[in-house]
């Protein structure tokens, strides 16, 4: 097994694809967090009915599998706009829409978690909503929204594996480049899984160190 | 000087508030007492503008405390609530929880908040629980610690909203102490309260509130000692 044709170059070209891996799940989940925390935080204060039109269009982003948003995307862009737009950007948008989807449920729940008397203390103290929110509400929805975000980030950087369909090469990818050339699928795939290892691991030990830091209870 | 007039207030269908007459002057320690759902800590609660009231208006130092022109945030500095529960920002020690509000709405320098909030811990006695946090103390020391947080805004007057109802029998008494205290301290305060011994002892006036009616409101030793309504009667006698 470990009389391989494997040669450096094509390591090289694997820790490029694990790159590209990094580098759209990063992008899509700074984005789409940002844009979920903003759609929670609207979603919690406007109530279910107002917010139903944007529910709605999350839902969307939540319900239809990832490949067909991005055939569906890529094309529309594509063929219907004729706009002239690289397959990373579309990865990237699509990516940022799907987190943002889960995200906005998480943040809402989060917020909701927040026990009401705690927040009117803090008002009856005086404190306006923006500050509320940014010292009472915000710290401590993060410490509930913390596990299930780390779960979503670890997800999307697995589901980025299919971005490959609008010409992203990403790890996945390339390993399959790999193994249609040299005909090792088993010790490919070893090091595939390695990278993705390689590249959760640090995220997943990240949550379970926060929530050890605060949890002062 | 608090000013309540002609106040209704309801909840959907129910009527909580329905017409209270109230003036509460400066230094004057006032108890509320009646049965749950008679209204008495809605009125708490309108008072510092957390909830809108139907239809009346209440008036603190001579500002409209529902008007659409009245900066509740500033208004609120001016008033310190103290709930039942006593909502301790967890995730914040317990210096950290008094100083939060004197930082981001006085706008005090650390120092200046951290030295005012150790002044008023000392005062309540958590003077030794500086550093810990809310979830290390016993509901008593929250309760207190609540009291220091609302103290520490250097407000002109305290509401208490049955603080020491959700506490173990031996924990009230040390809450009760340190609204003693702060009664002799000449704190204009209202205290919607259960403890009758408290009430008779404290107050310079004891209002009795019955199905959303201030039914009676006299000196403590004529309330308790020659109460007028049949009401009052019975509650007193099913509280003793």
């Amino acid at each position: 097994m470990f009389d391989t044709a494997l040669t450096s170059s094509d390591f090289l070209f694997l820790a490029r694809g694990a790159g590209m891996t990094l580098l759209v799940t990063a992008i899509s989940v700074v984005l789409g967090t940002c844009l979920g925390i903003a759609c929670g935080i609207f979603r919690f204060q406007v109530g279910p009915w107002w917010a139903a039109p944007m529910t709605f269009l999350l839902d969307i982003f939540r319900s239809i599998p990832l490949l067909i948003q991005l055939v569906l995307v890529n094309a529309f862009l594509g063929m219907v706009l004729k706009l002239k737009i690289s397959g990373f950007s579309v990865a990237c948008g699509v990516l940022t829409l799907y987190t943002a989807a889960y995200c906005a449920e998480i943040v809402r729940g989060a917020i909701e978690a927040v026990p009401g008397t705690t927040r009117r203390a803090a008002r009856s103290l005086g404190l306006t909503w923006w500050q509320d929110m940014t010292s009472i509400v915000l710290p401590l929805a993060t410490r509930v929204a913390l596990p299930s975000w780390i779960g979503l980030a670890l997800g999307v950087m697995k589901d980025s594996a299919l971005v490959y369909i609008v010409q992203v090469t990403e790890l996945l990818k390339a390993t399959q480049i790999l193994i249609t050339r040299l005909q090792e699928p088993l010790l490919l795939l070893m090091i595939c899984g390695l990278f993705y290892f390689v590249i959760s691991f640090p995220l997943a030990r990240l949550g379970g160190y926060l929530e050890r830091r605060w949890s002062n209870d | 000087m608090i000013e309540i007039e002609k106040v209704h207030k309801s909840f959907g269908q129910l009527k909580v508030l329905k017409g209270i007459d109230l003036r509460v002057a400066k230094g004057e320690v006032l108890s509320v007492i009646g049965g749950s759902g008679s209204g008495k800590s809605t009125l708490l609660t309108c008072i510092n503008g957390l909830e809108p009231i139907d239809s009346g208006r209440i008036l603190v130092d001579g500002t409209e405390v529902h008007a659409k022109s009245t900066d509740l945030n500033k208004l609120r500095r001016k008033i310190g609530i103290v709930f039942q529960q006593w909502n301790a920002f967890p995730h914040l020690t317990v210096v950290e929880n008094v100083m939060l509000a004197q930082r981001k709405v006085l706008g005090r320098s650390k120092p200046e908040a951290e030295a005012e909030a150790v002044r008023q811990l000392s005062h309540v006695g958590l003077g030794d629980k500086l550093k810990v946090y809310p979830s290390r103390l016993s509901g008593g020391q929250q309760q207190r610690m609540a009291i220091a947080r609302a103290l520490a805004m250097s407000p002109h007057y305290m509401l208490f909203d049955e603080v020491t109802s959700a506490l173990d029998p031996q924990l009230v008494g040390e809450v009760l102490d340190t609204l003693r205290m702060l009664a002799a301290e000449g704190m204009t305060m209202i205290c919607v309260t259960h403890e009758m011994k408290f009430a008779r002892e404290v107050s310079d006036r004891v209002a009795f509130f019955h199905k959303g009616v201030m039914a009676e409101i006299a000196a403590p030793a004529e309330l308790f000692g020659a109460p007028k309504s049949e009401e009052l009667r019975a509650f007193l006698s099913a509280t003793h």
